[in-house]
């Protein structure tokens, strides 16, 4: 295929229509503006799509939660300042044990996933035989989709017929609710956001631990430091960064979970509202009852928290880098 | 780190004597340890796996034998769920919707994204990439509403047009991100040489770095085609009964009154195991972008 920048193809152009146009000085023209500007016209486009994308919907929902708009968008609403926040925000039924739920949600899918992530990775660190089986092992609940894995799980759990309770009931130990118990519910899932994402924070882990260099280790080995000391006071402290770049990216996830509770729980996480995060709760309002007003007073309530705890994790990640 | 594929071969069975011999090391303990390690790596996988066994096994099953626990391990396998779910429930016609709108959102966020990655890694436009990594960060329900009004006003809600478009919103931040820790990994120079010859630089970037970065390009295809493959949200609002995924479907399964258990798994097999099966081929792939930008300071 022709190519700009070769003089050979220019000259067997037909010097008609708008290829015509790339007669040498012509074409020196062109090549040269978009060279001179290469950098916006590769990088526009795309920030143009995401900002159209985002810039607009996000004005229009920072813009609907200061509205009592319900039912339709289209229906006409009234401009009711800050109230649907103080309705939210006073709200103790709905609003903030959602809150409630997204956080303990998150933060204990994260301590399981970063704790058992770093012993898994641990493990895989030195080789050994059958590595390969292993590897593929951890690959599967990583890519299998959110909304298969919790009917799966369903199965699973079930207390009739699951085979949790099975093995249990094998061992003489009652069998559990598990999902359909209001108490268990919001633990069961996070066993499953657990068992579906501890293989990322292991992958991202191990890619830490190999980048790691080895003296710092060695050192500590030549001067009698044991196994745990050299875990917690040589290699802890060295992986902190990588730690917190896997906090962050599956903390981001996890706070927005959603498909394994929908799929689990249905609509409003349940007859109980055993497992309704902040993003069910959210979509509940917008798509099950149309009170935008409302949820988007609670969406961006939800994105202020996401980007708080985005926030602080980047400074803390700067604090342990230096 | 470098993305490049060849991060994980040192690791593998037969390169290990390689990477041991330079420095022999004291094992890092007794035959305590070992038999410890190896327990704990049999657990590991036992747990990760067995899930997946069971959903598999009860897609075999007749829904009596589900029903019979007697019947765990030992039934009569069958193929009937499987012929049910394909069959009456038309799942071709939703396998197809979401491979089609898997590729073609993955094809367009690369061409969106690729040659934006490359300006903002090599004119290190932090700001401009915090823009377009927003779009990870934001919940997806705020979009959802504003996009849900503009579509159907535009008539576009339930076509593909719309599926691939937000499907799209998934995919070019995810391309962007890995992208751009692969071109921070590739050396300036060879580009810089290739101006020296006579190439301008958009003709550097075209002739010598587009064909570097085959191996990152794969890497950010391959998970932004699994991502599309998975993604629920978007598709349960925005989808119509035309272009329905198999995650609505398989969502669609349990609004029943009583649920078909062997046809649920199967239905969750069918969707499952096409993905599993690209993942098995191209794990190092997927590897390295899960990893991707998560060990540079």
């Amino acid at each position: 295929m022709s190519v700009l920048t070769t003089p050979r193809s220019a000259q067997t152009q037909p010097p008609s229509g708008r290829k015509g146009a790339r007669t040498p000085g012509a074409r020196e023209n062109f090549s040269g503006w978009a060279n001179r500007h290469r950098k916006w016209l590769f990088a526009a486009p795309a920030m143009i799509f995401v900002g159209v994308l985002i810039v607009f919907p996000l004005g229009w929902t920072l813009y609907l939660s200061l509205t009592d708009s319900q039912g339709s968008v289209r229906a006409a609403s009234e401009f009711v300042g800050v109230q649907n926040y103080l309705t939210v925000l006073s709200d103790v039924e709905r609003f903030w044990p959602a809150v409630g739920r997204t956080l303990s949600f998150t933060g204990v899918a994260l301590v399981c996933e970063v704790v058992l992530g770093m012993c898994i990775a641990l493990l895989l660190w030195r080789p050994f035989r059958g590595e390969k089986w292993v590897r593929v092992a951890i690959l599967l609940p990583l890519v299998a989709t959110p909304v298969a894995v919790g009917m799966m799980w369903r199965l699973i759990f079930d207390p009739n017929i699951g085979f949790v309770n099975q093995l249990l009931g094998m061992v003489g130990i009652p069998g559990q609710p598990w999902l359909s118990g209001q108490d268990t519910a919001l633990g069961t899932t996070i066993f499953m956001d657990v068992w579906q994402w501890t293989p990322m924070v292991v992958l991202i882990l191990l890619a830490g631990l190999t980048s790691l260099s080895e003296e710092p280790d060695e050192a500590a080995r030549m001067d009698g430091a044991n196994a745990f000391q050299r875990f917690f006071f040589i290699t802890l402290p060295l992986m902190m960064p990588t730690v917190i770049v896997a906090i962050l990216l599956r903390g981001i996830d996890a706070l927005k979970t959603f498909d394994i509770l929908y799929a689990t729980k249905g609509k409003g996480g349940g007859s109980f509202h055993e497992v309704e995060t902040l993003n069910v709760y959210a979509y509940g309002l917008s798509f099950d009852y149309n009170q935008y007003g409302l949820s988007s007073a609670v969406l961006i309530l939800f994105f202020m928290i996401i980007i708080g705890s985005m926030w602080l994790l980047t400074m803390r990640k700067k604090a342990v880098s230096k | 780190m470098t993305v490049v594929s060849e991060n994980t071969e040192p690791q593998t069975v037969a390169a290990v004597p390689a990477k041991i011999a330079p420095r022999p090391r004291k094992p890092l303990g007794t035959r305590a340890y070992k038999v410890f390690r190896v327990a704990a790596l049999v657990a590991v996988v036992l747990f990760l796996i067995a899930p997946l066994f069971w959903m598999l096994l009860a897609s075999l099953k007749t829904n009596v034998d589900i029903y019979d626990t007697g019947k765990s391990f030992l039934f009569t396998p069958t193929f009937e769920n499987y012929a049910n779910v394909l069959q009456r429930n038309n799942y071709f016609v939703f396998i197809f919707n979401s491979f089609w709108v898997a590729f073609v959102s993955t094809a367009l966020s690369l061409v969106l994204g690729v040659p934006a990655a490359y300006a903002m890694s090599r004119f290190t436009m932090h700001r401009s990439a915090l823009v377009v990594l927003m779009a990870r960060v934001i919940p997806g329900v705020s979009l959802l509403v504003p996009w849900y009004y503009v579509f159907s006003n535009l008539k576009m809600v339930g076509g593909f047009e719309v599926l691939i478009l937000s499907h799209m919103f998934v995919a070019l931040p995810l391309i962007v991100y890995i992208m751009m820790s692969y071109f921070d990994s590739l050396p300036l120079e060879l580009e810089e040489s290739a101006q020296v010859d006579g190439l301008t630089p958009i003709g550097a970037f075209r002739r010598i770095t587009l064909p570097l970065s085959v191996a990152g390009m794969a890497t950010a295809g391959i998970l932004s085609f699994i991502f599309s493959w998975n993604n629920f949200m978007f598709a349960l609002v925005l989808s119509g009964s035309k272009t329905k995924t198999l995650p609505v479907a398989i969502f669609d399964f349990v609004s029943y009154a009583s649920i078909d258990w062997g046809g649920l798994m199967a239905a969750a097999t069918v969707v499952t195991i096409p993905i599993m099966i690209i993942a098995l081929f191209t794990q190092k792939y997927i590897v390295s972008g899960m990893t991707a930008g998560a060990t540079k300071g």
